[in-house]
């Protein structure tokens, strides 16, 4: 709760007045500064900010593609040697096999001492032969040199001897078979005329393939195995199942180059897949990396574009907004000077106006006024010399009345003859006492009608000031004028004039009326700030501040609401 | 005493000349500066009361004639502009403000007080 006010505090404190019309209808019938603010900010920010947001993109994308070419292309080469290599090793040993079963007889072949001779040469110049066996046309393994007992063994209704017919050489998948430890199997046919063949079948153990994978140096987050077209692991991999055992990523698709692809696991995790098909045989090697680790470059790299565009963006909109609300509102407050002073000129206008009219008026009135009054002052002096007659008493009696009436008559033109000689402006002598006396006969029968108590309090002494006598009556009536709308009838009003400083006195006006508002009294000096509604212009405190300002002076105001407002008008005795 | 009335209005200054007949104080009146001049010329007063707005020679213009013509010649001005009864002595010639209109007592007081000075 704390924090929201004092947010909302703040807020009150940087909010720009022109979002808040209230104080500003004249001025807001000129321009929607709203609006223009608003088309100034998002202008600024979309002119601003479209062509950094394109770059950043545009960028994040270049860095995207460089990085992942950076990372693929050591990746791909990596797989296609390892392909070259796992091909090299199997064309070696077909080859190895191929020279045999065309170079060597079919007796030398049948025969086991010449066999094992030739099995343990072969393990000598190549390695990695397990065994090497002869098998004949009708899948009976004549011969058999190697560390098992095979010789006799009936391979006839295996699948590899039936396709081994049909394509001249074999290279099989991973399998136990009869010795129990995965292996794999190579083998070369050949035909005789008569349509007799021979095959020539050697064994390897899948040792071999983990040797040479291993060679490549693999990162713990990364993988490198062989499986075959069916998906099933041929030799060990770290994460992702043992030998034999079906891999949890899909086979990738055939491709007669090595490829990088992108796929996801059975546990919904992303990878980088590299493989290649060896060619003539089942195998497809796989090298396998975690996205996330690959990435992680790449995507740091991305934070730093994207944070610095963040920050960018903020910072830009912050300026622009500041700069924005800055200038919106200096044109706000200059067209507002603008329309209270056209207000003041117009005000001060057709006061003079009505002025002028004034004084022609009691000028001409005047005259016959002076006429009526000699005449029947003569009158009166006829009366007085004649003897008695019927009805004299009643005679006097009305001349005495036409008299007095001149006499009413005769104040109210001398009123309005000083009204428009106070429109001129100049500098006199003024007892300020007399002149609030003076001011308050204006509001005297509303006083007297609504039973408002009226006091002037002055300090002997009180030195005479040098100001403007039309300006500070103005000034005096617009604040009396005020508290009288303040007041309920039977209020207090009371005026206390004393000497403020050396060279200053001070006039308090203080009434019993129903106060301002803490939050209204810092607005009541502002041009168009009213609270009578319709009925007020907004410029009567406007213009007195003003006018104490322009004689020097200045105006001060405290109040409490429902016990009342206390204007101090602190004026110099001497114009500077 | 014997005192020339200058105003426009003859209705007013008619009026207030035979007013001033009935008190003892002899007053002869004419309607406009130029005339007053003239007669000041012919006749020696002892005051000129004056009006402040006349057509042709102001009531101040007036004064300024009259005052050099006659040194000493004391004045009163009528004005609608005067709130208050004011006085003042320039040297050569002493002027009081009335208020019009004005009282005839507070003319003759006032004539009374610049004569017998």
């Amino acid at each position: 709760m704390w924090a929201a006010s004092k947010l909302r505090e703040t807020w009150d404190r940087l909010r720009p007045k022109f979002l808040t019309g209230e104080a500003a209808t004249v001025a807001n019938q000129l321009f929607n500064y709203r609006k223009i603010w608003m088309l100034t900010t998002f202008g600024t920010v979309l002119v601003t900010l479209i062509p950094l947001l394109i770059l950043a993109v545009f960028n994040y994308h270049q860095y995207q593609t460089a990085l992942g070419a950076e990372i693929n292309y050591p990746f791909s080469r990596l797989v296609s040697n390892t392909r070259r290599q796992l091909r090299s090793f199997l064309e070696d040993h077909k080859a190895a096999l191929s020279f045999i079963i065309q170079d060597k007889s079919l007796a030398e072949l049948r025969d086991p001492r010449q066999l094992r001779r030739i099995f343990t040469n072969l393990k000598s110049a190549f390695g990695g032969f397990v065994d090497l066996g002869l098998i004949d046309s009708k899948g009976i393994q004549e011969s058999y040199a190697g560390p098992y007992d095979l010789t006799g063994r009936d391979y006839h209704e295996e699948r590899w001897f039936k396709d081994m017919a049909v394509t001249g050489v074999y290279v099989s998948d991973v399998f136990t078979g009869f010795r129990h430890a995965p292996h794999f199997v190579i083998a070369v046919k050949k035909d005789f005329d008569d349509g007799s063949f021979i095959i020539l079948r050697s064994s390897f153990d899948v040792g071999l393939f983990a040797g040479l994978i291993s060679s490549i140096d693999v990162k713990p987050t990364s993988d490198a195995f062989i499986i075959n077209t069916e998906g099933v692991l041929q030799t060990p991999s770290r994460h992702h199942g043992d030998v034999l055992t079906k891999l949890d990523l899909p086979v990738p698709p055939q491709a007669e180059h090595s490829e990088v692809i992108e796929v996801p696991d059975t546990r919904g995790n992303s990878f980088f897949m590299g493989y290649a098909y060896i060619d003539y045989s089942p195998f497809i090697f796989i090298l396998v990396k975690e996205k996330d680790a690959m990435l992680s470059n790449l995507s740091s790299m991305g934070d730093g574009i994207i944070g610095f565009s963040v920050v960018s963006v903020l910072y830009i909109i912050i300026v622009i907004l500041t700069v924005a609300t800055y200038l919106v509102n200096k044109i706000y407050e200059a067209d507002l000077r603008r329309a209270a002073t056209l207000h003041n000129v117009e005000h001060t206008n057709r006061m003079a106006s009505i002025g002028r009219l004034a004084a022609g008026v009691a000028h001409e009135i005047n005259n016959p006024l002076a006429i009526i009054n000699e005449k029947a002052g003569f009158m009166s002096d006829l009366l007085a010399m004649a003897g008695d007659f019927p009805g004299r008493d009643k005679f006097t009696g009305c001349i005495d009345s036409v008299l007095r009436s001149v006499e009413r008559c005769s104040a109210i033109t001398h009123r309005l003859l000083g009204f428009a000689r106070h429109i001129d402006v100049k500098l006199e002598s003024i007892h300020l006492d007399d002149l609030i006396r003076e001011v308050l006969e204006f509001l005297g029968k509303e006083a007297e009608y609504r039973n408002i108590n009226v006091s002037i309090q002055a300090d002997d002494g009180l030195p005479p000031i040098e100001s403007d006598r039309g300006q500070l009556q103005q000034v005096f009536l617009n604040i009396v004028n005020n508290a009288f709308a303040a007041m309920s009838d039977g209020g207090r009003l009371d005026i206390i004039l004393k000497t403020h400083d050396e060279g200053r006195v001070a006039v308090t006006i203080s009434d019993t009326g129903c106060g301002i508002p803490k939050e209204n009294l810092e607005k009541i000096f502002d041009p168009f700030f009213s609270t009578k509604k319709e009925k007020g212009t907004g410029l009567g405190l406007s213009i007195t501040y003003g006018i104490v300002q322009k004689l020097g002076g200045k105006i001060d105001v405290r109040s409490q609401v429902g016990r009342g407002t206390s204007f101090t008008v602190i004026l110099p005795v001497v114009r500077a | 005493m014997n005192v020339l009335l200058v105003d426009d209005e003859e209705e007013l200054v008619s009026a207030i000349a035979e007013r001033l007949g009935l008190r003892g104080i002899t007053a002869d009146f004419v309607t406009s500066g130029k005339a007053a001049v003239a007669k000041c010329r012919e006749t020696r007063y002892d005051l000129v009361v004056l009006d402040m707005k006349m057509p042709g020679l102001s009531g101040l213009e007036t004064l300024e004639i009259l005052a050099a013509d006659h040194p000493g010649l004391p004045f009163i001005m009528l004005s609608g502009h005067t709130e208050v009864r004011q006085c003042q002595d320039t040297g050569a010639s002493r002027v009081c403000f009335l208020v019009k209109p004005a009282k005839i007592e507070d003319l003759i007081a006032t004539m009374r007080q610049l004569t017998s000075a």
